[in-house]
């Protein structure tokens, strides 16, 4: 079987992409939120390695709400986007300063 | 054996695809490419026997929210072009950040070793005789219920959320009216005439 760290080491590659990813596309809202989904996903698969090699089912099930919340805010981000580029036109993050005192 | 070709294919295509997704010019590209990420994750989940996370992944990433991404994309006419400005000015000090992070965690990992776990302080250990989606729903169907009820109803708010944010009720549009419908008398809608003959009706 495949070493813990292994799992470990993937998962954490993926987070610092999730990471660079959200750096890169600093303009692009839709690429950030594609961006905090590779973050996520790397905590589930953290969950998940942990949840096998320890023999406990509880990471598993963490990993299913992270899941569900995952999908939640994907929803409400992309909602927010579309009725965002309703009314200004764009989604450039640097446009978004109606609420700066 | 193939266990190792399998997990180092997997671990590949996942960190490929997900460098990909961030760097791609193209957004519809990039939701492609993070549908391969997801597949190859549900793929290094199944390795580990984890069948329930790795299917729920396929379903709940691929099917809906990466379709939603898809959407969302090809719905909003978007100059991309423009949204990519200053790319390249971000690049070098992100590589800088990301390989910093990315040491900083792998090492950590190195350094760590699982040596005082107490395996007998599990909460629920892992059942060997039953299949993996039998003993999860054992566990979250009891002891987790209430946190699974909690799941239902954050889902429950992000779908009422998400209507009441993007509904909008659209002006010149015709639509049925019942209770006018209902409310109309034959009265007030019909005449009865008697018209001389050869004369016809005044409309």
């Amino acid at each position: 079987m495949i070493g813990l760290q292994h799992y470990l080491v993937v998962s954490a590659i993926l987070f610092v992409m999730g990471v660079f990813g959200i750096f890169l596309n600093r303009k692009n809202v839709i690429i950030i939120l594609m961006a905090i989904e590779l973050i996520l996903l790397s905590v589930n698969i953290n969950l998940v390695a942990f949840s096998a090699y320890l023999g406990d089912l509880v990471g598993q099930v963490f990993a299913m709400f992270v899941l569900t919340v995952a999908a939640g805010e994907a929803a409400i981000g992309l909602a927010i986007l579309v009725i965002y580029f309703r009314g200004r036109g764009t989604i450039a993050v640097d446009d978004i300063n109606r609420m700066k005192g | 054996m193939i266990q190792t070709i399998a997990f180092y294919l997997f671990a590949t295509l996942v960190i490929a695809s997900a460098t990909l997704t961030i760097l791609a010019r193209n957004p519809v590209h990039s939701v492609l490419w993070l549908i391969l990420a997801f597949f190859n994750a549900a793929g290094l989940m199944l390795l580990v026997g984890a069948e329930f996370i790795a299917m729920l992944l396929v379903i709940v990433y691929v099917g809906a929210v990466a379709v939603l991404f898809l959407f969302v994309v090809m719905m909003l006419d978007i100059d991309f072009a423009e949204l990519r400005a200053g790319f390249a000015q971000y690049l070098p000090f992100g590589v800088l950040l990301v390989i910093v992070l990315a040491a900083e965690m792998i090492f950590a990992v190195g350094a760590w070793t699982a040596g005082g776990v107490d395996m007998a302080a599990r909460v629920a250990p892992t059942p060997q005789e039953v299949p993996n989606i039998e003993a999860l729903g054992m566990l979250i169907y009891t002891r987790y219920l209430y946190i699974f009820e909690g799941a239902g109803l954050v889902l429950l708010v992000a779908l009422i959320g998400a209507i009441v944010l993007t509904h909008r009720i659209r002006g010149g549009t015709k639509v049925q009216k019942i209770e006018a419908q209902n409310m109309r008398r034959p009265e007030d809608a019909t005449r009865n005439v008697k018209p001389a003959v050869g004369q016809g009706v005044e409309l």
